[in-house]
């Protein structure tokens, strides 16, 4: 039978007796967690912000057809020559194999899988946009702009104009950030463009489109499937890409492969593609765990030895309450109590700074150029954080408070009465 | 009337620093409401025998019985408990808990017990202090009394629980004549008045010979 409201009494008084040491152990672990939770807010926030910038405008898997040399070769059809050595030198590309031949029926499939939450055409052009006597290479690409919205992160990426204005206007084009800047084009304005055949098409800028990434914003413009379609002069099921979404982003590797089985396309998943991206974020959430184990490691460490102090300042108190009928179990949850009010009094502390600090860098100004919908800082308040952290308090006080306690609970009062 | 306290056969090694037979087939009883004393030289073993009776020290051979109860061989856990409720103990030096009022050191074995009510234990703790003259002593803080009035606050958190049994380690050995004096006068009280029975360590031969039996140790042997 524990009387915790005895045990708790004691320990209370003596951890107000000791204010000093309990103060600066108790800081310890505020100082760990409030680091912990300001760090992990802010990384994984930015790991958040670097994940948005490029995996969502990424498909979780894109179809298309890659341009390379059939793997056949006419010759090989040939039965005279079966059985000679037919050797064929400077094999090319057959030319327009862009084109996904069956577009439609293979949209028409996905659409209907149960792990797809989307699948939107589209078709990639190769232009010029004529701004004067310039000519400056680039892409425009054909897309059902309301699906893209739905699946994707364009709607953050469309800086002036909206989807609907391109949607309701057949000769409406979404420019590139970099590209209105070069030409000196606002909303409203007209561009000229030039299919690689030589057609020229005015089409009306009702929007302009900045990812973030120069490289895209430089080239890049949208327009709907149907205008490029017709810029082509291709017919309606011409599809150079399909882009997919799946609700379980896990599944797509091995859905990637069957699709490339079942339609003899080119299928790569977003894993394939972002292997590289995703070193970043661990390396970035393993700084952030060691640093803050540190802090708490040094936290406990402090416990440990004020505990430590206490125990052998008190060791005559212990023997009375042995000889006064306390058990050695009743001691050391005496000083298992005191590591534990230090734990969670600092742990709650270091919440309420953590939580301090992240919104105050969540309030620092941080423009850039590159990234047009982040105003601030990014931070990441996520209530597993806390959670994990306040555990991480608890853990590291009670091991720290174990020790000494249980150093407490063997001490034999006879020993110190006796006074050897 | 039955016997308090019982002994059979005890005896007592100390194996560090090399083998020292302390204790050696000591046998006696306490009957209730007698108030015994214990006499011999220095380091015949009285503290020894006085930390076996009092449960705390557990390496010995023998029998100890509390009342009809075996006591001998019983767990730690069990042991507190029966420090708790059956046993109060006096040490030479009065040790106090230092950080805590002389009311709270009174009512922590209570407190433990955890039979009564706060408000019980509170009234009790103070009615034991009023019995040794030192009620208005009740709210200062343990390490701001005199020693005599430590003594007395000790003997008053011994008595908190009412016990069957009170052990006393020279608990005048550290007072003037006056305060000895008035301890005496407590102890003889309480076997007179309330009938508890008394177990007390003394070099005072004076103290000794006024109270019902003296035990005489040497070498470890009760001699007479
Ligand atoms: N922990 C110990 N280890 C070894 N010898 C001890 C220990 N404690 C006491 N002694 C010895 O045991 C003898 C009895 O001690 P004690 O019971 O304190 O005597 P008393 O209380 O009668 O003066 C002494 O000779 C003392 O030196
Ligand atoms: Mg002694």
């Amino acid at each position: 039978m524990i009387n915790w409201k005895v045990i708790l009494n004691i320990a209370k008084t003596h951890l107000l007796t000791k204010m000093k040491s309990t103060v600066t152990a108790g800081l310890g672990v505020t100082f760990g967690i409030a680091a912990y939770i300001t760090l992990v807010s802010f990384m994984t926030g930015l790991n958040q912000m670097l994940d948005d910038l490029i995996l969502n405008q990424t498909p979780h898997i894109h179809l298309y057809n890659e341009i390379e040399p059939s793997a056949k070769q006419p010759v090989a059809k040939y039965s005279e020559f079966e059985n000679a050595l037919n050797v064929v030198h400077s094999i090319r590309p057959k030319r327009s194999q862009k084109k996904i031949h069956n577009a439609l029926p293979i949209l028409n499939y996905l659409k209907k899988d149960k792990n797809v939450r989307g699948a939107t055409p589209q078709l990639r052009a190769q232009i010029f946009y004529l701004s004067g006597s310039i000519e400056l290479g680039g892409n425009l690409v054909g897309v059902d702009i309301m699906e893209e919205v739905r699946l994707s992160n364009i709607q953050d990426n469309i800086v002036e104009g909206t989807p609907e204005a391109l949607k309701n206007n057949d000769n409406g084009i979404l420019l590139g950030a970099g590209l209105a800047k070069k030409m000196s084009l606002t909303v409203g304005d007209r561009v000229q463009i030039s299919t690689v055949a030589g057609d020229i098409f005015p089409l009306k800028i009702i929007g302009i489109y900045q990812s973030g990434i120069a490289e895209i914003d430089n080239i890049q413009s949208f327009s709907n499937l149907k205008t490029v379609q017709r810029i082509l002069g291709e017919a309606e099921n011409f599809v150079t890409d399909i882009n997919i979404k799946l609700f379980k982003i896990t599944e797509a590797p091995a859905m990637a492969e069957v699709l490339q089985r079942q339609f003899e396309i080119k299928a790569t998943d977003i894993n394939e593609a972002n292997a590289q991206f995703e070193t970043g974020s661990s390396i970035r959430n393993m700084i952030t765990y060691a640093v803050s184990i540190t802090l708490l490691i040094v936290a406990g460490f402090g416990i440990y030895n004020i505990l430590n102090m206490l125990i052998y300042e008190k060791m005559k108190d212990i023997a009375i309450l042995k000889a006064t009928g306390f058990s050695g179990r009743d001691v050391q949850l005496i000083f298992m109590s005191q590591a534990m009010i230090i734990g969670i009094v600092g742990g709650i502390f270091g919440l309420l700074i953590g939580f301090g600090l992240s919104v105050l860098i969540d309030n620092v100004a941080f423009e850039t150029e590159a990234l047009p919908t982040i105003k601030t800082f990014p931070v990441n308040y996520k209530a597993m954080y806390y959670i994990i952290g306040f555990t991480f308090a608890l853990i590291s006080t009670f091991i720290a408070g174990y020790l000494p306690s249980n150093k407490a609970k063997r001490i034999d009062p006879v020993r110190i009465i006796r006074g050897t | 009337m039955g016997l308090v306290l019982e002994t059979k056969n005890i005896n007592k090694h100390f194996h560090k620093p090399k083998d020292f037979h302390v204790l050696k087939d000591i046998s006696f009883g306490v009957q209730e409401g007698e108030f015994v004393s214990i006499m011999g030289k220095s380091g015949c073993g009285k503290s020894t025998l006085l930390y076996i009776l009092s449960t705390m020290d557990t390496d010995y051979t023998g029998e100890l019985y509390l009342g009809d109860e075996l006591i001998t061989g019983k767990p730690q856990q069990e042991l507190s408990r029966i420090r708790n409720m059956h046993i109060g103990f006096v040490f030479q030096f009065h040790y106090l808990l230092s950080e805590f009022s002389v009311l709270e050191n009174v009512m922590l074995p209570a407190k433990k017990l955890a039979e009564k009510s706060h408000a019980e234990i509170k009234h009790d703790a103070l009615e034991k202090l009023k019995m040794l003259h030192i009620e208005h002593l009740a709210e200062q803080r343990a390490s701001r009394i005199s020693g005599g009035e430590k003594q007395r606050v000790a003997i008053a958190r011994a008595l908190i629980n009412n016990p069957a049994i009170l052990m006393g380690d020279e608990p005048t050995g550290n007072l003037d004549s006056h305060n000895s004096e008035n301890v005496f006068t407590i102890f003889k009280r309480l076997t007179e008045e309330q009938g508890l029975s008394l177990l007390v360590v003394t070099h005072d031969e004076d103290f000794a010979k006024r109270t019902n039996r003296i035990i005489q140790m040497e070498d470890g042997r009760i001699i007479s």
